[in-house]
């Protein structure tokens, strides 16, 4: 079971109210290569993964969680005293008519989050390079958000996240190097 | 893009409190004290993660389980004074129930 | 540190590109990718610093400047 912990992992500061910068937020929420796709894709993945990962994957599937909860707080903070005037001006009118101010799972276009932006191929060397491939991507969207915006508090939280990615993508390479020794070790009795 | 409102009533009442040394959930006093807690958690996490690939590292270990004790000796009196972090038992409570008590993380 | 991490190359430009063209592009190359294994005992940052930077290791630090001027934004 998970026991939720009431702080953030990262203090959240959002320095101006920028309703526009919460659309683009939205890509690392419920986008292909955000937080939660990466929470669930860990997470579904450690059931089939040999042993020896499985903590690995529970860990940082359980750290992803923490980070959809930041990107969750700037988006909430983006938008929570914005009018529907504001709203519109942001380009948020579409996202307004269905969904007020509420955040929802969908991408920077609006498209609904889908199960299809996980992968479990049941292959420890396929899933573990698709999960290498999903942090340098997400690396990728953290820095084009970075160049969206100019508040330097934002530009802060998105820097961290973005290093996460970095730190996750090589305890999955090492992951998979565990994977490979077991082989030659068994080769070696 | 408006800047900031200036001013809510509500901020007085707060700045109020931290002057009478009452500990306020979301003040400045509470945000700092919980960055320290958030400091060494960041550590204990970046640490997990290497140790799920390095379980043979001894100084690892030792680093780990020192400041996971650490952490223990900041979460307590921060819970004594701003009520539970853990939910489901693994803090504990005054009376009345304080864990609807807001601001919650998103809202500090 | 920023710097070299950086890669530049140089996209062809024809003479028929609507836009002024950008003569040099860059990519960034994280130090995760130079390393196979993560060595043990490695030099950390104080507490302080490890959560700033979103690691507790300089070597796996990598720093990102917003190309926002550059861009023309």
């Amino acid at each position: 079971m998970w026991v939720y912990e009431k702080k953030l992992q990262y203090p959240v500061k959002v320095g101006k109210c920028d309703p526009r910068m919460a659309r683009y937020l939205i890509e690392q929420y419920g986008g292909a290569d955000g937080e939660l796709s990466a929470a669930l894709r860990y997470l579904n993945q450690r059931y089939t993964i040999p042993g020896k990962v499985i903590g690995l994957l529970n860990d940082i599937g359980t750290e992803e969680f923490a980070h959809l909860e930041m990107i969750a707080t700037m988006v909430y903070k983006l938008t929570k005293d914005a009018t529907p005037e504001m709203m519109e001006a942001a380009g948020l009118a579409p996202h307004y008519v269905n969904h007020d101010n509420a955040l929802y799972y969908e991408n920077a276009g609006g498209v609904p989050w889908t199960a299809t932006y996980i992968a479990a191929k049941g292959d420890p060397i396929a899933d573990l390079y698709e999960d290498i491939a999903a942090e340098e991507k997400a690396r990728a969207t953290y820095q084009w958000l970075i160049d969206m915006t100019d508040d330097v508090d934002i530009q802060d939280s998105l820097k961290f996240l973005r290093q996460r990615e970095i730190i996750h993508s090589l305890r999955f390479r090492e992951a998979v190097e565990i994977l490979k020794a077991d082989r030659e070790q068994k080769k070696m009795y | 893009m408006a800047e900031r409102q200036d001013r809510d009533p509500r901020n007085d009442e707060q700045e109020a409190n931290e002057r009478e040394q009452m500990p306020v959930r979301g003040s400045e006093a509470y945000r700092a004290e919980l960055y320290e807690i958030q400091k060494v958690d960041f550590a204990l996490v970046e640490l997990t993660l290497y140790l799920d690939t390095h379980p043979g590292d001894i100084q690892a270990v030792q680093q780990f389980n020192q400041l996971a004790q650490r952490r223990r000796q900041l979460v307590y009196p921060f819970e004594m004074r701003y009520g539970p972090m853990l939910q489901f038992g693994l803090s504990f409570t005054r009376y009345p129930w304080q864990w609807n008590d807001e601001p919650w993380p998103w809202q500090v | 540190m920023l710097d070299n991490q950086l890669r530049e190359w140089r996209p062809y430009v024809s003479p028929l590109d609507p836009c002024p063209p950008i003569l040099i592009k860059t990519y960034v190359v994280p130090p995760n990718q130079y390393i196979h294994y993560q060595p043990m005992n490695l030099p950390q940052f104080t507490l302080d610093e490890a959560i700033r930077k979103g690691t507790l290791w300089p070597a796996l630090y990598s720093p990102y400047m917003s190309r926002r001027k550059a861009k023309g934004g």
